[in-house]
């Protein structure tokens, strides 16, 4: 007889469960599927995309409803679930009781809204979710101003989205350069470039004081005084683990749902994946790490050994023209030494940063086509000093042949 | 339509080494020449060697001088030659004629040397001229009169291809003479010829060689004396001739007490050597520089032809001992009379009644009574103020003499300096007060004489540089300005050959070899015409061999033995414990004023290096790559060093041809001290005691530029590249910037291109204008290591950050050194034919690549890739 596996939550990290569930035992688990939003699992990473106008949603939809049919899934889509009785183990929702024998959640992460005067004028939107999405098309953004306050990955993406749209669009960043966690100052500044060259405004060190307006969104005023126009202002400075139901249940929760390497959280029979958890005090905002939670989580359900350790994680911007990578640690430090290639004119960078003969982080510009390469050295700690010194002239310039590039992270 | 005719080609000669190569210059219509080898001339029948094959790439007006000079301010011809005029004729009347001097070359024409041994010992009447054949032949010149008589290069060139044993001894023949090496190679390939290298070093040429004899530095003598004593041991004197040598006992007691542990040799060595040669009838040794370049050159050289005299085994069909020179005319300029110590057509200056002769020939008052200043005692003597007007012709001796700083400094300091030469800037004409534009190779009429004796027209192809004008002409000129204008009057280079022939005539008579009188009614149009012969050409005698018949040109007609008693080179000292041995690279001449010039010359051995023992290497911790620092009282030179079993331990080699043109630090004549054979005056070049240490360089550099570098540091070496130039780099300290440092070496404002390892001590630059490569830099904390001749040939060509990386990518392969240049084929690809292709000749390289197949000078470097290559499994 089967068991009962609830799964709240349709992101991209329980929709993959559920596939390495399926594909090792398709018959042990009878599944239930809650998911807030009105649909069920799609490439979030392909948002960007849509927001363009460069996809569909239909296009970027990675499980339809003929796949849960096939496996039995219950789908519970659009019905949020408001309690869990850990004692009866059963999940309540709109839609009555449903026992389990195990309970996933998944319940992912919601956008940081910045505390300042305005952030709740009509206008004001974040970039999370096909909803927050149409949400901006829906504005009609050719001709609009629009002020993207975040310049990190999914702020640029936002901003890229609108621009193509026709929105004159402003970037406002707090650091001083443009997404400082996946790159140096200096691929910063060739992506501030190319950016400003499509008509984008990026303002560094820009701490937002206030979003202005009579009703609705008009203008967002800085510290500075600068003040900059803003028919729509998409929020995009970060995430928080959306841990409210776990809290309530009296789970475990730091800043994430608190869970072992088996992906179990507080309680034996309730586990956690995704943006939502907190593995030893790290919290996963990118696709790679979340996939091999998801990995981890199919193992355990089936009562297999299996141990989460994170792994480095690389970024792409998905913004068309914007070529860039970044992976690992590339902050200066004791014993960290550099190799960069640049091409002032063509907007080329590439930085390698080295910890004796080891690759730790990677920062490229303009040109990423041996971003892989690159990066499966680093993730394998491969020993690189015998090729050194045309390391960072990629595979082509190595005496032997490479090996094939793991596969790519990407932002989720 | 108008055809333009393909012009003829023009007969002319080679204007590099002694073996005087018949070539055909066709003038292409746009300044430059294309160049064959001319099938009928004696010396090669054909065939060029790869310095000869380039000369096309060297007639361009790059780097020439065009015009007069005074104090660096162009002039015209008039200003500049009353002024050399009225300086010489001014310093002869306060000081006397001793007090000026010429020093001239074995790359003039015959008529220009000529008329400058005229002028000098015939009008100013000093014996002080003397040539950079002193360098070079002196010893061989000595040693033949000691021994001849005259100075007469007994045999022809088919005597190596006729000879059953042919013994190189002191000469890198495959590099230095290839195409008499080519001959001989065929020989042998055709008649199993037995072929010995008597040489310290394991050169090229041992590529041919059935026994190789590393025998000790400078004990050449010795081992001729053991052949001499072996000869006398075995029976093998040969009676009937005896009667036409002298001094037979006196060389034969000096052979017999001998010490044989001198030759550095094993006795198995020996005896195979002393078999080869007592056993061949046919036997010819061939000597060069290893000899001549000795503080016992001249005794070595009468220690070699004592053993033919002994035997008789000279003048006949492939016998004789066999002088090859290394300049194209050094003959010729001996011929006329070139040296100190000669007067003209081989006549003696010591001797009254040749100076009267010559002096009743000329119709002159004057004459010099004695012998001049010989080279390194020239340079003394400007050093010393004696000699107050110095004129220089065709030659770079601030470079090539021995003690060249001290050389430079003397000449710096000399009151007046005259230097004619085709090119504008050399480390001589740096000097000069008067710069006097010459023709050069391709512009020039008159004749040369090879190591055989054969002489041959050298004939214009094309217009002269600029203002430049012929050597003769430009000396004549200032002997009419002197006063002598019905001496000086010719108005052709055929009449000053008929004044020589008619000259040596009269020497004739007076018992010279050197006999060339039926050509002294010669005219203009039979001068055009004139084909190359061997001399003499007289009423008794035209071309052949000498002394096969017991004839010699001694006072007593006969042939003369020595005594000789080897002299070691002095041991070297505890400061100074290396012997430094000198020489020539395959594809350079000289001082690369016009190899220089030629990209595919420039890229066998682009940089001045130093050839190490591993032992040695190891000793003073260097490695293939690094740079030393080769010093001695005299100066100091810093070389990259290959470590190679090559060289024996204790005795490194470095080539001669760098300036402070090409490699300031790479310049061999400033560390060689001015020790000279006391008979000959030749320096000893290939022996001097050296230290060696590491060069410490906080970086090593390379860069490629499409415009000419003047760099700023402690080490560079330059070489042409089509379309620019490659220089190697290091300097002790970095530069405060190095962005600034390389925009300004590499002449670019553009924004470069950069990859940095700071770690590594790694920076690379490239700087590209409209897309395209104008100049790369790439420095590093070691020696650089990219592939040269790719990131070479991108100068010009649209690049990208992969330059940067100075190898091709896997789309592209590397095609190595260059071995091949005149097919332009890299090591690495030859190596992949053999591989892939499963090659096992040298032959089948030639047909699969064709490497090989033109001079055939890379012929060995083939060999040992050959037998380098793993067979594929």
């Amino acid at each position: 007889m089967k068991r009962k596996l609830v799964v709240i939550g349709a992101g991209m990290a329980s929709g993959r469960m559920l596939e390495h569930l399926f594909n090792a035992a398709p018959d042990q688990w009878e599944v239930t599927l809650f998911n807030a939003e009105p649909r069920g699992n799609y490439n979030r990473l392909m948002l960007s995309p849509v927001l363009s106008g460069e996809k569909t949603y239909a296009q970027i939809v990675t499980h339809d409803e003929g796949w849960y049919a096939a496996r039995g899934v219950t789908c519970r889509f659009g019905e949020s679930v408001t309690q869990v009785d850990r004692s009866a183990r059963i999940v309540r929702s709109a839609g009555g009781d449903t026992p389990y024998d195990a309970l996933v959640m998944a319940t992912g992460s919601a956008p940081f809204i910045i505390p300042v005067v305005g952030k709740e004028l009509p206008g004001v939107v974040t970039y999370r979710d096909l909803e927050d999405t149409e949400a901006m098309i829906a504005a009609g953004l050719a001709g609009k101003s629009a002020v993207v306050i975040g310049g990190g990955l999914l702020g640029l993406e936002a901003a890229a989205g609108m621009a193509a749209r026709g929105a004159s669009v402003t970037v406002i960043h707090l650091m001083g350069h443009l997404m400082e966690r996946q790159l140096d100052p200096a691929a910063g500044a060739l992506l501030q470039q190319d950016l400003e060259r499509r008509g984008i405004t990026v303002h560094c060190k820009g701490a937002t004081k206030a979003i202005l307006g009579d009703g609705k969104a008009e203008a967002v005023l800085l510290e500075d005084g600068t003040v900059y126009p803003a028919d729509l202002v998409c929020m995009a400075v970060g995430i928080r683990p959306e841990t409210r139901l776990a809290n309530d249940a009296g789970l475990e929760v730091a800043r994430g749902i608190v869970v072992n390497d088996a992906m179990r959280t507080s309680d034996p029979h309730i586990f956690a994946l995704g943006e939502c958890v907190e593995h030893r005090d790290q919290l996963f905002g990118l696709v790679a790490p979340l996939y091999l939670q998801a990995e981890v989580l199919a193992q355990t359900l089936l009562n297999k050994p299996a141990t989460f350790r994170p792994v480095q994680t690389a970024t792409r911007l998905k913004v068309t023209g914007c070529e860039l990578f970044g992976a690992g640690d590339f902050a200066p430090g004791e014993g960290r030494e550099d190799i960069v290639l640049r091409d002032p004119q063509g907007g080329i960078y590439k930085r390698l940063v080295l910890q004796g003969d080891r690759i730790i982080g990677i920062v490229m510009y303009g040109d990423t086509a041996d971003g892989g390469w690159f990066y499966d050295l680093l993730q394998r700690e491969a020993n690189i000093g015998a090729m050194r010194d045309a390391l960072i002239f990629g595979p082509a310039f190595q005496p032997k042949a490479a090996p094939e590039p793991a596969q790519l992270a990407e932002a989720c | 339509m108008n055809m333009q005719p393909t012009p003829p080609a023009i007969r002319t000669t080679c204007p590099y080494c002694g073996v005087g190569c018949g070539v055909l210059a066709t003038p292409d219509g746009a300044g430059g020449l294309s160049i064959k080898g001319d099938p009928d001339h004696p010396a090669n029948a054909g065939r060029l060697c790869v310095k000869g094959s380039a000369l096309g790439e060297t007639v361009s007006l790059q780097g020439r001088l065009l015009a007069p000079r005074i104090h660096g301010r162009e002039t015209g011809w008039d200003e500049a030659l009353d002024l050399v005029a009225a300086r010489f004729t001014e310093t002869i009347a306060k000081h006397g004629p001793d007090s000026v001097a010429f020093y001239v070359s074995g790359q003039l024409l015959t008529e220009d040397y000529y008329v400058a041994n005229k002028l000098m010992k015939g009008f100013i009447g000093s014996g002080n001229i003397d040539t950079n054949s002193r360098l070079c032949m002196a010893s061989s010149v000595a040693g033949h009169r000691r021994g001849f008589g005259t100075d007469t290069v007994p045999g022809l060139y088919e005597d190596l291809e006729l000879a059953d044993t042919v013994v190189l001894v002191g000469s890198n023949l495959a590099w230095c003479h290839p195409v008499l090496y080519q001959r001989l190679a065929a020989a042998r390939a055709a008649r199993g010829t037995k072929v010995v290298v008597i040489d310290p070093r394991r050169t090229a040429t041992c590529d041919i060689a059935d026994l190789h004899l590393a025998l000790a530095p400078g004990a050449d003598a010795v081992l001729f004396n053991l052949l001499l004593a072996e000869i006398d041991r075995r029976g093998l004197i040969d009676q009937a001739f005896s009667a036409h040598v002298e001094g037979m006992a006196g060389a034969l007691a000096a052979a017999h007490a001998t010490d044989p542990d001198a030759s550095g040799l094993s006795p198995g060595d020996l005896s195979g050597f002393l078999d080869l040669w007592t056993g061949s009838e046919k036997v010819v040794t061939v000597y060069s520089q290893g000899i001549n370049q000795s503080d016992s050159g001249t005794d070595k050289v009468n220690a070699i032809i004592n053993c033919h005299l002994a035997t008789g085994r000279i003048g006949r069909a492939g016998m004789g001992p066999f002088s090859v020179t290394g300049q194209p005319n050094a003959m010729g300029g001996r011929e006329v009379g070139g040296l100190a110590n000669m007067l003209a057509c081989h006549l003696e200056i010591e001797n009254p009644a040749h100076r009267k002769a010559v002096q009743t020939f000329w119709n002159t008052p004057r004459m010099a009574g004695a012998p001049g200043l010989k080279a390194v005692d020239i340079f003394r003597a400007v050093e010393e103020g004696r000699i107050k007007a110095l004129w220089i012709m065709c030659t770079n001796p601030a470079v090539s003499m021995p003690e060249a700083d001290r050389v430079a400094r003397a000449i710096a300091g000399c009151d007046f300096v005259v230097v004619s030469d085709m090119m504008e800037k050399t480390d001589t004409t740096r000097l000069a007060h008067v710069l006097l534009p010459a023709t050069g190779w391709g512009e020039k009429d008159g004749t040369v004489t090879n190591s055989e004796r054969c002489i041959s027209r050298q004939r214009r192809s094309l217009p002269a540089a600029g203002q430049a004008r012929d050597d003769w002409r430009i000396i004549a000129e200032i002997g009419c300005r002197m006063g002598w204008p019905q001496a000086f009057g010719w108005a052709h280079a055929a009449e000053v050959f008929a004044e020589h022939a008619a000259l040596s005539g009269v020497a004739g008579a007076l018992g010279s070899d050197f006999d060339i009188s039926d050509l002294a009614a010669i005219d203009v149009a039979a001068y055009d015409d004139l084909e190359p012969f061997h001399w003499p050409r007289s009423a008794t005698k035209k071309g052949g061999r000498f002394f096969g018949d017991g004839r010699f040109t001694t006072p007593s007609g006969k042939g003369r033995m020595l005594p000789i008693i080897p002299r070691a080179p002095a041991p070297v000292e505890e400061a100074f414990p290396f012997r430094l041995n000198t020489g020539r690279v395959r594809d350079h001449w000289h001082t690369m004023t016009r190899t220089g010039l030629a990209p595919r010359l420039g890229q066998h051995l682009a940089e001045p290096y130093l050839d190490l023992h591993p032992a040695d290497a190891g000793r003073l911790h260097l490695q293939t790559g690094a740079l030393a620092e080769v010093s001695t009282p005299h100066g100091r030179a810093v070389l990259r060093v290959t470590v190679t079993d090559s060289v024996g331990q204790g005795e490194p080699f470095a080539p001669i041809h760098w300036t402070g043109e090409t490699a300031p630090t790479g310049r061999i004549g400033a560390i060689i001290p001015a020790v000279t054979d006391p008979v000959s005056g030749q320096p000893a070049l290939k022996s001097a005691a050296v230290a060696i240490r590491p060069f410490r360089a906080a970086w090593y550099g390379f860069a490629v530029s499409a415009r000419k570098m003047r760099p700023d540091c402690d080490y560079w070496a330059e070489a042409a590249l089509e379309g620019g130039f490659q220089i190697e780099l290091a300097g002790r300290h970095h530069p405060d910037d190095w962005g600034r440092a390389a925009a300004r070496l590499l002449g670019s404002q553009a924004e470069p291109l950069t990859m940095r390892d700071d770690r590594r001590g790694v920076l690379r630059l490239a700087f590209l204008e409209g897309g395209r490569l104008v100049g790369a830099l790439f420095i590093s904390a070691d020696p650089v290591a990219v592939s040269r001749r790719y990131v070479a040939a991108a100068v010009g060509s649209d690049c990208g950050l992969d330059i940067l990386a100075g190898q091709p990518g896997a789309d592209r392969e590397d095609e190595g050194a260059l071995v091949c240049a005149c097919f332009g084929i890299g090591a690495k690809t030859i190596l992949r034919s053999i591989q892939t292709q499963k090659l096992v000749s040298v032959e089948g390289i030639g047909r699969a690549l064709r490497a090989g197949t033109n001079c055939g000078s890379c012929k060995p470097e083939l060999a040992h890739l050959l037998a380098s290559a793993e067979p594929e499994p």
